[in-house]
């Protein structure tokens, strides 16, 4: 296990998680938030999706277009002592973005409110390729660029973005490059080149969340191998919702060959209390024989994980579903593993 | 001295008791009803709507129907097994579908950036259509326009059922849509960039081409100056010359538009919303069940995809969990206790999974479901489709 005290990140200010579908990445994003957010260092997490998702992990009001303190960070029993510190929230809607970017880089008033009425910011914010892409990150940009000297905002110590999936996430990093490319010259010329120097930096990373299934490791090897395409830093790759892992090895053998000794679990039952007739056993027995199948193929595609060859971080699946609480289990999870 | 051995029994209490179950989902009943004409897959990203559509349509042609199903983005392995891996816009049929009831079943994968090339071919003149096609801002935008995935799912749905009702080559089409952000997205996305389409802003962009600005009011010229401010004066003109160049496509797209979403509506239609027993994805669900009430859109009901196998032994998470501690007391290493905490686990799930499942019922009891169990391996081929069909089916 890694030392704790040093994380594999350190000098990391913006950590980008994607992942496919249905596989956790919101979840993983806010535990990674809370991970990040101890001893000390204040936290911003922020989403583009527009789905609320944070206010509803977190248990609190529908967050506007305004960073909010949502959280204190995670206290870690294992690490050095000291005063966790706080994550901050922002969700970040477009056409928000799209008339604070006016106002702060060009001051139209009157002009922006004439923009809305000719359908402009909706072209913007709605239908234009890409513009919505663009201002998304370009609030990203603004808010990691105050961890800098320059003294406009409440200052981070890290920015964590729970960004689109990964089948768009190239596509979303890539948009200013794109962009860079279509206006040759004058101020979003610079502003995209200024944001892509960003991502491309030291201080981003992009994290990959996947379950042991055949499609999302697929598609995360296809992810990566996209980023690194576009020159975007690979972080690490975070298996979540891994089954228990109560069986060992030549349990899980027997289990699935069908060698476990039926007499001697039912003597097991019978001496902790349970009433342990046929049918529960070969119930018991079932499931462990299901359990064993799943769990070899998860390890087949945990080989495939590791044959990404980028650091790899677990995360239990939770039965009971993920609640605040459970947030901060995984965050300690992740922690005690290095990601923070 | 050991403890007397308990009469395990199922868990009573007010979620068990609750008598809010969801009408069972008759899919077999759907698929055979030759009104049946198009069915539509929709829900959140990650649920397996692909899988779905692919396995309704391959139960369907097996029952006798003349299929084609509209996929999306399918995994590779599982394109490859229908024959669809290469991407040319053109229904294929499948080989080896079972043909003894007199069915078929073709498929395709769809290709955005191909479908928008021929919308574009089929209503501009050759040299328009040539210059349209090569000017730089429709290369790197028509397929990334919001709502392009959608528009040209409609679309080709479009063009697949006017070709069917003309020579009859199928009488059920089965559509996968797009992963998008929102369920909602394919209802909303043609509408709005139709409208979009019509609207102020793209007179607006095509006023200074039109010449004579009778637009050019006082509140026109902010309009303009702000643009140019911010986008620069030759990336507005660019613009300008990309939006008048796709002008003549425009009326054509909007009528287009009109006439799918007409078709959505129509009795033959048929709307599955398919999610996985998750609270996002369910959220999502009712989103999309309440929106196509709204827009009188069929809907015939909800397929719950990958949820737990339910364990069979009648005894609760919580005994299972004491008894193992008991053992795991006298012996950490007690395979009898590592198999009752996995009952456990597994019963948790479950319940928990069925408690979402009754909420949703509760809120939309009208709804009737399919539950679809969680397979240990992927669906790559026909093998695959086909026990997925069972299980839709309830076998």
């Amino acid at each position: 296990m890694p030392d704790p005290t040093t994380p594999d990140w350190p000098r990391v200010t913006l950590h980008i998680v994607t992942g496919k579908g249905g596989t956790g990445k919101s979840t993983v994003a806010a535990a990674l938030a809370l991970a990040l957010a101890s001893h000390g260092k204040n936290v911003l997490l922020c989403e583009v999706e527009g789905r609320q998702g944070i206010a509803r992990m977190f248990d609190v009001d529908p967050l506007p277009y305004e960073e909010r303190r949502i959280a204190t960070g995670l206290t870690h029993p294992d690490g050095p002592g000291g005063t966790p510190g706080k994550v901050y929230a922002l969700h970040i809607e477009p056409e928000a973005a799209l008339l604070e970017y006016l106002s702060m880089y060009y001051r139209l008033g009157r002009a922006g409110r004439a923009l809305d009425r000719f359908g402009v910011t909706e072209f913007a914010t709605t239908i234009a390729p890409g513009v919505r892409d663009v201002l998304l990150s370009g609030k990203i940009y603004e808010a990691a660029r105050r961890t800098g000297k320059k003294n406009t905002g409440r200052q981070y110590d890290a920015i964590v973005l729970d960004a689109p999936p990964t089948g768009r996430i190239s596509q979303f990093l890539n948009v200013n490059n794109e962009l860079a490319g279509l206006a040759k010259m004058g101020p979003i010329k610079n502003q995209a080149d200024n944001i892509m120097t960003l991502f491309r930096s030291r201080q981003t990373v992009v994290h990959l969340v996947t379950v042991l299934e055949e499609m999302p490791v697929q598609e995360t090897a296809d992810g990566i191998a996209q980023l690194r395409e576009h020159r975007l830093p690979v972080g690490g790759v975070v298996v979540n919702r891994v089954r228990p892992q109560d069986l060992d090895r030549g349990e899980l053998t027997a289990a699935r060959k069908g060698t476990i000794d039926t007499d001697e679990v039912a003597a097991d039952l019978r001496s902790a209390g349970v009433e342990a007739d046929d049918a529960l056993v070969t119930a018991l027995l079932t499931e462990g024989r299901e359990h064993a199948e799943r769990r070899a193929l998860e390890d087949a595609q945990r080989k495939l994980v590791a044959g990404l060859d980028v650091a790899t971080y677990e995360l239990p699946r939770l039965p009971t579903g993920v609640d605040l609480g459970a947030l901060y289990e995984l965050a300690a999870d992740l922690k005690t593993q290095g990601m923070a | 001295m050991r403890p007397a051995p308990r009469k395990t029994r199922t868990r009573v209490g007010p979620l068990a008791s609750s008598g809010v179950q969801a009408p069972r989902l008759d899919i077999d009943a759907l698929l055979d009803d030759p009104g049946t004409g198009i069915i539509v897959c929709c829900g959140s990203g990650g649920v397996g709507k692909t899988t779905t559509s692919a396995a309704l349509a391959l139960r369907a042609a097996e029952r006798g129907r003349k299929v084609v199903v509209l996929t999306i983005d399918p995994a590779r392995r599982l394109a490859q097994s229908m024959g669809i891996e290469e991407l040319d816009n053109t229904p294929r049929p499948v080989a080896k579908v079972r043909k003894a009831g007199g069915g078929s079943l073709d498929a395709m994968m769809l290709d955005m950036k191909r479908t928008f090339d021929e919308v574009v071919a089929s209503g501009a003149s050759p040299e328009k259509a040539a210059q349209i096609l090569q000017n730089p801002f429709y290369i790197a935008l028509s397929s990334s326009f919001a709502g392009t995935q959608e528009y040209m799912a409609m679309e080709k749905l479009g063009q697949i059922h006017r070709q069917a009702e003309e020579d009859g080559s199928y009488d059920l089409i089965v559509v996968d849509t797009p992963p998008s952000r929102s369920a909602l997205d394919f209802l909303d996305a043609p509408e709005r960039l139709s409208s979009f389409l019509d609207g102020r802003f793209i007179r607006l962009l095509l006023a200074p081409a039109r010449g004579p600005a009778r637009l050019m009011t006082a509140g026109l010229s902010v309009i303009t100056g702000a643009l140019s401010k911010v986008l620069g004066a030759q990336f507005l003109r660019d613009m300008q010359t990309f939006v008048a160049a796709l002008d003549t496509l425009f009326g054509g797209f909007r009528a287009r538009a009109e006439k799918t979403f007409a078709l959505l509506q129509a009795d033959g239609t048929a709307f599955l919303v398919v999610a996985a027993p998750e609270p996002d994805a369910l959220r999502e669900a009712a989103y999309f069940v309440e929106r196509l009430g709204e827009d009188r859109m069929p809907l015939a009901g909800l397929i719950v995809n990958r949820a737990g196998p339910t364990p069979t032994g009648a005894l609760s998470a919580d005994e299972a969990m004491a008894a193992g501690a008991r053992l795991r007391g006298r012996d950490p290493d007690s395979l009898t206790a590592g198999l009752l905490r996995l009952h456990a686990d597994q019963s948790r799930l479950v319940e928990r999974e069925a408690l979402l499942r009754r909420r949703f019922a509760a809120a939309h009891p009208e709804v009737a479901t399919a539950v679809v169990p969680a397979l240990s391996t992927d669906v790559h081929d026909l093998a695959g489709l086909r026990r997925i069909g069972d299980l839709l089916a309830g076998g």
